[in-house]
């Protein structure tokens, strides 16, 4: 079968699915985006999370077929997402900046970030502020898991932008990671938070 | 001593002081912006045009003779290219394994365990490769299944490997018993009449699984020279090699190989997986083929920890001083060798733990049975040893009426102190001092799960299941510290390789550093490039790929990489600046008279004195001319263990950790919420130390998960393998995992690079006891198995 769908923007035609083919799969294998991982293929460990109409989902319990017509954000459109997101004026739910402080502040995030900056690190790619306290923070390890953290934790922000600890336990309790213990995971998410709520600038 | 700032002396500058960049700082990892853009290639996004998918028929039953192999039905299903089995090896060469070649590329004549590798497929789309794979019809007959050391070591026991030549077959007292390693030292009988107190326990440790998120998989591309380009996920290029060429019946050098992005190890990929298989059907068929795993296909695709019976006997005075131990560690290797003899090694050399005990009687053993494969994983036999000790220090301690931290401390071992293997510790030991600092690290407040607005059951045992608010809730608190060997051990020429080349490129000086590491997340590249600009004085560092064109940098293991392909790193970088230097006396030497007589270094970009003078820019020495090294180096040697007393200078270095647990355990309904679990771990020197506290966390939590939820469940009767998904095997979330504060502690070791001590595997072995040990504080049981399952701790088992 054929399937139509938008894809971090772009109108894509996927062709010769088979009816049995995930998402996930057509992503990977047909339109050559392999940022969405394929760890379990078995909903349990979110690695393929992506957004459907803005809805975070793992891809791999998404037949191909249910994407006709929809709209479908990857890893690797997270950038531009966040981008058009910010210039829309925030966050699409419009919370964004109005929540009561629960969160973290600047200033006590910061004590997480790295000092100092590789030379193959980040040049020259505009990343969202969810990739760069991932980076920042030492959240990424193997960074098989990282991809679908980052489309969870970049929605999650959107709808609370000052989560609480456990706010952000919470919502990326479907993200399985095995490297970090999460602790790394926990500071990047705050950081984002706290950077996202500060004036420009800071 | 002078202070600079008052006397004008210009403080004397050493290699690397003046460099940003270099060891000790948190650098980033140069692969990170790939990884959080979706663009780092992982062996399973290889892709290639005409790209075929291989599959893996594998056995649905642990102990059979295969009676026969249908294979044409698979074959007649449009879309299949090639089906493989044992009788469509090429060569004479039909086993591998990493020290005893008994592991069937494909299975012949007989299965040993659930999942063994039977036939392969290639075919057009993975779907149909599957389809086909169903259709191999494979007729079974069914053999007893052997899956204890009862069972195992019975006189009449069917023998899993019939006609064993291996090395071990010599020294263990029955073929299916892989290895055996003793360990006599001191008089245990003698001075076990000096205890006051003897405490004895069996503990039971369960399967573990690596569960790395990046399932296995690579592409094999056949080459037009009849050789194979293979890109895989990996823990050693080369060991992979060795094992690979002789079964393809191709030359190394016909097998090249380069490392993909590999998506966690923690072990389980020191075996061969699906390497064979691809290159085989690349061969076959002439096209690309990809294999790629898929989570049930993994947890039969490599091996797990070995599961382990643990008997232990200690006694101690009443002034609370351990007078012996004796103990004996029966690990279950499953089917093929794998690495169960230097676990083997390991478990019996570690089995004392961080503890300064004289008189010690031990034996380890590992078992062939009919169970999954079992080989590295994180902690290699030092994991399941600290499990028991740590639960006999607590008995000992409580027994003797002492504090169990003060216990500890009261027998902790030393610099100096001599091993049961009769080695000494002869680099720092800070095993009393991690204790104190672990336990004065402040508690988190009782009752956390109270707010404002009530009690938030995310905080609470049971979290969203909203099984309470806190009635039934109990808190723990339990401590435990381990010891773990660094490198590879008993004699093993442990060396590594790193190519280092140093030229200018748009008029910048610019390192780079090509070595086969697998880096499989921990973050050696991080280093790596640390290194090199501490030791040439350069901003720009790239790091190659790593492949199979330059020399072996051993494997991903054992906690060795930043001490042995970094210690190769900087011996590198150091031929690479005596090289540098001659070039710059030879260019500009007749400049300046320091050119000949002071100790110059490369900082910043440039030649200096050590005074900090600047004698030329690197750009200008190395104008025209690239400086290349590529060189090997070794830690200092070890021995084997003597087979019978198990004496011998076997280990490298030591590694240690310790870990405080607090626990509240739902004590009705038997759930458990870890709080916290502290750690604090002498790191030598933390080369990287945001990466550093990463891998203890990390290394921590796979700690928290055999503790209270990870274990591969095999049927005693059958030795099927019963929960092969994530669904069944649960890892912890984040919603598991507690706070991991990390009290990061710099000894050096003098033997070691920069001092540093390997760091990857300490904090998995005592965060496990720890947990243990909080859970028996807060319920009162005795628990002597791990995972402890809710049934443990209501009695309903």
């Amino acid at each position: 079968m054929r399937v139509n769908f938008t894809v971090n923007g772009r109108p894509q035609e996927a062709d010769d699915v088979w009816e049995g083919e995930s998402l996930l799969y057509v992503l990977r294998e047909r339109l050559g985006l392999p940022g969405s991982k394929n760890a379990c293929e078995q909903g349990e460990c979110g690695s393929c999370t992506v957004r459907l109409d803005g809805v975070p989902v793992c891809s791999c319990l998404v037949a191909a077929g249910q994407v006709e017509g929809r709209e479908v954000v990857t890893v690797e459109g997270l950038a531009d997402f966040a981008k058009q997101r910010a210039e829309h004026g925030g966050c699409a739910t419009g919370a964004c900046g109005s929540a009561e402080k629960a969160g973290t502040s600047l200033d006590a995030a910061k004590q997480w970030a790295a000092k100092g900056h590789d030379s193959q690190t980040g040049e020259g790619v505009e990343l969202s502020p969810i990739q760069e306290a991932f980076i920042d923070a030492g959240a990424v390890q193997c960074g098989f898991c990282t991809p679908g953290l980052l489309v969870a934790a970049d929605e999650m922000l959107e709808r609370n932008p000052n989560p609480s600890d456990a706010d952000i336990r919470e919502a990326l309790s479907g993200n399985l990671c095995r490297c970090t213990g999460y602790e790394k995971i926990m500071d990047a998410v705050r950081l984002a938070a706290a950077r996202q709520s500060a004036p420009e600038g800071v | 001593m002078a202070d600079t700032r008052t006397t004008g002396i210009p403080s004397k500058v050493t290699q690397g002081s003046k460099t940003k960049g270099g060891i000790g700082e948190s650098t980033l990892r140069p692969d990170g912006t790939l990884k959080v853009t979706g663009e780092f290639a992982y062996s399973s996004d290889m892709w290639h045009e005409d790209m075929l998918w291989g599959q893996i028929l594998r056995s649905t039953v642990a102990h059979a003779e295969i009676v026969s192999i249908d294979t044409s039905e698979a074959l007649a299903q449009p879309g299949v290219y090639a089906v493989m089995t044992y009788d469509d090896l090429p060569t004479a060469v039909k086993n591998y394994g990493l020290e005893i070649q008994d592991t069937p590329v494909l299975a012949h004549g007989r299965v040993r365990h659930h999942g063994e590798p039977v036939a392969i497929v290639a075919a057009d789309h993975p779907e149909t490769a599957r389809r086909a794979a169903a259709k191999i019809k494979v007729e079974y007959r069914e053999l007893p299944v052997i899956t204890d050391e009862a069972s195992a070591t019975a006189p009449d026991a069917i023998l899993i490997h019939d006609n064993r030549d291996d090395h071990h077959i010599g020294h263990v007292p029955h073929p299916n018993i892989v290895h055996r390693q003793p360990i006599i030292r001191g008089n245990a009988d003698e001075a076990a009449k000096k205890a006051d107190f003897v405490v004895k326990g069996e503990y039971t440790f369960g399967m573990q699984d690596q569960a790395f998120l990046g399932p296995e998989s690579g592409l094999a591309v056949p080459g037009e020279d009849g050789g194979v380009d293979l890109y895989i996920a990996t823990q050693w290029l080369h060991s992979d090699l060795r094992q690979i060429a002789p079964v393809l019946g191709l030359p190394e050098d016909k097998v090249r190989m380069t490392l993909s992005g590999v998506g966690g190890a923690f072990g389980g990929r020191e075996d061969l997986s699906m390497q064979i298989h691809a290159c085989l059907l690349a061969l076959r068929t002439g096209k690309p083929v990809k294999i790629v795993y898929n989570r049930f296909e993994s947890f039969f695709g490599h091996v797990h920890r070995h599961p382990a019976k643990l008997y232990y006997e200690h006694g101690a005075t009443k002034d609370g001083k351990l007078t012996h131990m004796k103990c004996r560690i029966v690990l279950d290797g499953g089917a093929y060798a794998s690495a169960s003899p230097a676990v083997v090694g390991n478990a019996s050399s570690l089995s004392v733990g961080p503890y300064v005990i004289d008189d010690v009687d031990i034996e380890a053993i590992a078992l062939y049975t009919n169970n999954p494969p079992c080989g590295a994983m994180r902690g290699f036999g030092a994991v399941q040893a600290c499990f028991a000790y740590e639960a006999q220090m607590d008995k000992l301690a409580d027994a003797v009426g002492m504090d169990r931290v003060e216990f500890r401390q009261l027998n902790a071992m030393e610099q100096g102190t001599i091993m049961p293997t009769g080695q000494p510790v002869d680099s720092p030991a800070p095993v009393a001092e991690l204790l104190r600092r672990i336990k004065a690290m402040p508690l988190p407040p009782e009752r956390q799960w109270e707010s404002s607005e009530g009690a938030d059951v995310r905080q609470l045992p049971g979290g969203l299941s909203n099984t309470t608010h806190g009635e039934g809730v109990v808190r723990g608190i339990g401590y435990a510290v381990g010891i773990k060997n660094v490198g590879f051990s008993e004699g093993f020429d442990d060396y590594s390789t790193a190519k280092v080349r140093m030229e200018v490129v748009g008029g910048e000086p610019v390192a780079t550093v090509h070595t086969a590491m697998a880096e499989v997340g921990q973050g050696g590249v991080t280093v790596h490039a640390q290194i090199a600009r501490t030791e040439l004085g350069v901003t720009q560092v790239t790091i190659q790929p790593a492949d199979t064109q330059v020399g072996s940098a051993g494997s991903t293991s054992a906690s060795r990489q930043t001490y042995v392909t970094g210690g190769a790193v900087k011996n590198s970088c150091e031929l690479v600046r005596e090289k540098v230097l001659e070039l710059g006396r030879r260019k500009f030497g007749t400049y300046h008279p320091a050119w000949a007589t002071a100790e110059l270094l490369l900082e910043g970009g440039k030649v200096v004195t050590d005074g900090g003078e600047v004698l030329a820019d690197l750009a200008d020495v190395l104008e025209g001319e690239a400086v290349e090294v590529e060189a090997e180096w070794r830690h200092r040697p070890t021995e084997a263990f003597d087979l019978r007393t198990g004496q011998g200078f076997g280990h490298v270095q030591y590694s240690f950790a310790a870990h405080r647990a607090v626990v509240e355990v739902d004590t009705e309904l038997g759930l458990v919420k870890v709080v916290e679990l502290a750690c604090a771990q002498d790191v030598g020197k933390a080369l990287n130390p945001l990466s550093v506290v990463g891998q203890i966390q990390g290394g921590t939590t796979q700690g928290l998960g055999v503790a209270v939820m990870e274990e591969i469940i095999v049927d005693p009767k059958t030795a099927k393998v019963r929960n092969p998904s994530f669904t069944d095997y649960l890892i912890p979330t984040i919603l598991d995992t507690p706070t991991i504060p990390v009290d990061v502690l710099e000894l050096a070791d003098d033997h070691a690079p920069y001092g540093l001590r390997g760091i990857g595997e300490a904090p998995t072995l005592s965060s496990t006891p720890a947990v243990l040990a909080a859970i028996r504080n807060a319920t009162g049981l005795e628990l002597n198995r791990t995972p402890v399952r809710p049934e443990h701790l209501t009695g309903t088992a």
